[in-house]
């Protein structure tokens, strides 16, 4: 009954969402693991990052020129926002820092309903990535979105080559396990931070502007990010980027085959009128069973970067 | 002779290639300070750290009250009466000295699932942590917010909170340790106030201290007990001079 | 006896003024024809329960959840589907409520509870979306649009909630009792244990106290709270929708709580009060007003940490005990 080509779709899909969701919790959890600090302003530098890449769009019609602009540009909004309000937090707890960047996000997000309106923007993807690539007989999937699960390989590859084998990846590793540490050791901690912060903030724009094609891009569009994100850091374990990589393929895997999947799957074993009535609700909720379950036995994550 | 409250028989533990505790006996009498001295990493916080059931030895059993408690974990043996005190001091920062003490009363007392009572007002509980706070010398401070006291007076009240456990014996680590000399010498009236009421096995490097409070000392080195007696036969004896003094320690 | 030192001490005095001022809103709203404000009030009370109701965790026990929201949905979701169902029986209400919410909250406690610090902070929020999740997929009762419907908890025949004036009192009389209940379990031996384990929880769990169980109990009495103050939520608007359980919505209640001054019991009304009728002022000045908000947040959280309490200058906390009581 279910159909092979849909599968591999779904499959896909759920790689392609998986991975730019990697892309975003990578930062998110090293900043995390290394400065201890919770920032929920990270999906506004992705939405940022997005807006950017929009409007740059429609002034020069080229997506490459958009991307040269806005990661700079978004770079440079991250920084700002480090120095206006992040620095004060590092010393302060967990909830003053929910709460400070809580406020960032209300004010970014109505910041740009200001500049740009209430109505989302659009973004074409690249001409020389439009189309479909045909996997098999009569399996189309489309080039664009390969691209990203491409990209993400691509990625995760990089940030494994920076964290395996350069310096400052050794000073991530040090510092994700054990901050005082590395401070103790003379590091020049305020560098490390920027630099860690600086690359969270270019990898979520990324994430932004390359899916700003596929989604639409609209005040608000990082905080439903952001929660996967946390789901993804809570699984793979806070500081580990290797963990995120894992987790957020989990979750990108469960979350679009299992709505794509649960219901219909439902329905064969129970009355329709339920199974439609509780698919897509329990299918919501799927991430989130995955990741209490993964709790209950690991509460500190797949691969947790602290010692302990 | 009465039977010893704490007996430990040839008890080992081993780091690896490490001998941290090498064969100890010992038999802890009941009403007396015992003190447990030895140049550093002797081992004694190892071995005060096997009696209170932190760490398991390799080798050896211990008994309480003429119980085996070898196998058992910490908060069992606090439930029996053999209570350890921190080397890092673990007080309510944001409590006052006596919320601190009624807590630990509290606890003792059994479960805290009551919602409706004023606990400051039940006299089953301030008096006797003012009890002990007057035991410990703190009673003055009762008010004051334990975050604000100095790090004597939190020694002091943790003592305090040990003794809330209604203890048959406390293990003291180090209880001197990083005070001045007037903490010093209020936390040895503090432990000489105790002499008799509770039994005490006492881990110092305070060597004034030891001798006015101990009433058997027992020197550990290289994790070994070299000697047990009277704090006058320790004093006079030559292998414990050689320990701390090296070769040709006086006539 | 502590809670009625009514006037003895300088919080006493905040809190016996404030809610007599409140009760003295109606009156003064009806005088004026402007009956708006007695609704509005009534809101702002409904979020001061709340408020107080997460305080029992997170100011009293240490644990900052950030998924209270959902229960206030719950709460108003058990009330709006009772109604919906033909249930007006406002007993029946209430016990639904708080078995309900109760129970989710002992779950979802459960779990959490298994985690600390930013972990914790992090799954209350995911199971706060899960619950939201589930209303916006209950498309029979409207999924993300909610559903309105017409009807009040009958508790009484000579009790009638569709009196305005009528439900604020009674939600004031609501109010008034959730307080009272803060003030006695905060000097309960529940409360000192959970205090206790708030100042250093490695310490109470060495002296033998089991500190998860204590944890979970006093989440789930949090959890019941916060439930009640939906249920009334719904009596107010004739609406329920997943929006109330959205996590923004959990966000707002910290903040409340955080403004009004977390380490004491009266805070949170101050703070609910304080940031609905800063939300109305600026909403009405214009469209933009989180603009202005946030901003006025991230000021708070650096500057004005300790509330407003604090800023009153109120001596000494009723939690945990302070310099002051012997």
């Amino acid at each position: 009954m279910i159909n092979p080509t849909l599968v591999l779709v779904q499959t896909l899909n759920g790689l392609q969402f998986g991975m730019m969701l990697f892309l975003f919790a990578a930062g998110l959890t090293l900043v995390l693991g290394i400065m201890n600090l919770v920032n929920l302003a990270h999906g506004s530098l992705y939405m940022l990052g997005a807006y950017f890449a929009a409007t740059v769009e429609q002034w020069t019609g080229s997506f490459l020129l958009s991307l040269l602009i806005a990661l700079p540009v978004t770079f440079v909004a991250g920084v700002v926002i480090e120095l206006a309000v992040l620095r004060t937090l590092y010393i302060r707890d967990h909830l003053d820092q929910v709460l400070a960047t809580f406020g960032v996000i209300l004010f970014l997000n109505e910041a740009v309903r200001i500049v740009w309106g209430a109505t989302p923007l659009y973004m074409s993807a690249p001409a020389f990535l439009s189309g479909n690539v045909a996997l098999a007989s009569g399996i189309n999937y489309p080039l664009y979105r390969l691209s990203l699960i491409l990209l993400g390989l691509v990625v995760a590859f990089l940030l494994y080559l920076l964290v395996a084998k350069t310096k400052l990846g050794m000073l991530i590793r040090a510092g994700a396990a054990n901050r005082e540490m590395v401070e103790v050791l003379g590091v020049d901690i305020r560098l490390l931070f920027t630099a860690v912060f600086g690359l969270g903030a270019v990898l979520a724009a990324v994430a932004g502007i390359m899916l700003g094609p596929i989604l639409s891009v609209e005040s608000g569009m990082g905080d439903g990010v952001l929660i996967l994100a946390l789901v993804v850091i809570v699984i793979g374990g806070i500081g580990s980027i290797r963990g995120s990589f894992v987790a957020a393929i989990v979750v990108g895997l469960v979350d679009t085959v299992g709505r794509a999947f649960l219901p219909g799957f439902l329905a064969t074993i129970m009355p329709h009128t339920i199974a439609s009535a509780v698919g897509p609700a329990l299918a919501s909720m799927l991430i989130y069973i995955v990741m209490a379950v993964v709790l209950f036995f690991r509460p500190q994550g797949l691969f947790p970067a602290r010692g302990g | 002779m009465a039977e010893s409250l704490l007996t430990i028989e040839n008890l080992t533990k081993r780091f690896g290639a490490l001998v941290a505790t090498d064969g100890v006996s010992l038999a802890i009498e009941p009403g007396e300070v015992h003190a447990m001295i030895g140049p550093n990493g002797a081992g004694k916080t190892t071995l005060v750290r096997q009696i209170s059931g932190e760490l398991r030895p390799n080798g050896g059993r211990i008994f309480f009250e003429g119980r085996e408690i070898t196998p058992l974990p910490t908060h069992r043996r606090t439930h029996l009466g053999l209570v350890r005190s921190f080397q890092i001091t673990s007080i309510f920062p944001d409590l006052s000295a006596l919320d601190n003490v009624a807590l630990a009363v509290q606890v003792h007392q059994g479960h805290s699932f009551h919602f409706w009572r004023d606990a400051r007002e039940e006299r089953c509980l301030r008096a006797p942590a003012r009890a002990m706070l007057e035991q410990v010398g703190l009673i003055a401070r009762a008010a004051v917010t334990a975050a604000d006291m100095s790090h004597g007076e939190h020694r002091q009240l943790e003592i305090a909170m040990a003794l809330a456990s209604e203890p048959k014996m406390l293990l003291l680590d180090e209880p001197m340790a990083g005070m001045g000399p007037d903490e010093s010498q209020r936390m040895v009236e503090l432990l000489r106030g105790l002499k008799g009421k509770v039994t005490i096995l006492l881990v110092e490097h305070d060597m004034d201290a030891v001798f006015v409070l101990a009433d058997r000392i027992t020197v550990l080195v290289y994790g070994r007990a070299i000697a047990t007696g009277r704090p006058e036969e320790i004093r006079a004896n030559k292998e414990v001079r050689r320990a701390y003094l090296g070769d040709g320690g006086g006539g | 006896m502590a809670p009625l030192d009514l006037l003895k001490t300088r919080e006493g005095l905040v809190r016996t003024v404030f809610m007599a001022a409140l009760a003295l809103v109606p009156l003064v709203a009806y005088a004026a024809s402007e009956l708006f404000y007695v609704e509005f009030a009534t809101r702002i009370m409904i979020f001061a329960i709340a408020a107080v109701g997460l305080n029992f965790i997170l100011g009293f026990g240490g644990m900052v959840s950030f998924g209270h929201a959902a229960f206030i949905g719950l709460g108003a979701y058990v009330v709006g589907l009772a109604i919906y169902y033909g249930v007006y029986d406002g007993f029946v209400h209430l016990a639904l409520v708080v078995v309900i919410c109760g129970l989710a909250a002992f779950l979802i406690g459960a779990v959490c509870l298994r985690t600390s610090g930013l972990y914790f902070i992090m799954i209350t929020l995911a199971f706060a979306q899960l619950l939201f999740f589930v209303g916006v997929g209950l498309r029979q009762y409207g999924g993300d649009d909610g559903f309105t419907f017409r009807g009040h908890s009958t508790f009484a025949t000579w009790l009638d909630l569709r009196n305005s004036i009528t439900f604020f009192y009674v939600v004031w009389g609501v109010l008034a009792a959730t307080l009272f209940f803060a003030y006695r379990f905060v000097r309960s031996r529940f409360g000192m244990a959970l205090s206790g384990i708030r100042s250093n929880e490695h310490r109470m769990r060495a002296i033998g106290l089991p500190t998860y169980r204590y944890k979970l109990v006093a989440f789930a009495i949090s959890g019941v709270i916060c439930g009640v103050a939906g249920a009334l939520l719904a009596n107010l608007t004739q609406f329920v929708s997943p929006e109330y359980m959205h996590w923004t919505r959990s966000g707002e209640l910290l903040v409340m709580v955080i403004m009004g001054g977390i380490s004491s019991v009266f805070g949170p009304v101050l703070g609910a009060t304080l940031y609905l009728v800063l939300e109305e002022l600026l909403s009405s000045a214009t469209e933009h007003w989180q603009f202005l908000f946030g901003p006025i947040l991230i000021l708070v959280v650096l500057f004005a940490k300790k509330g407003l309490m604090s800023a009153l200058k109120i001596a000494g906390l009723s939690i945990g005990g302070r310099a002051g009581h012997g």
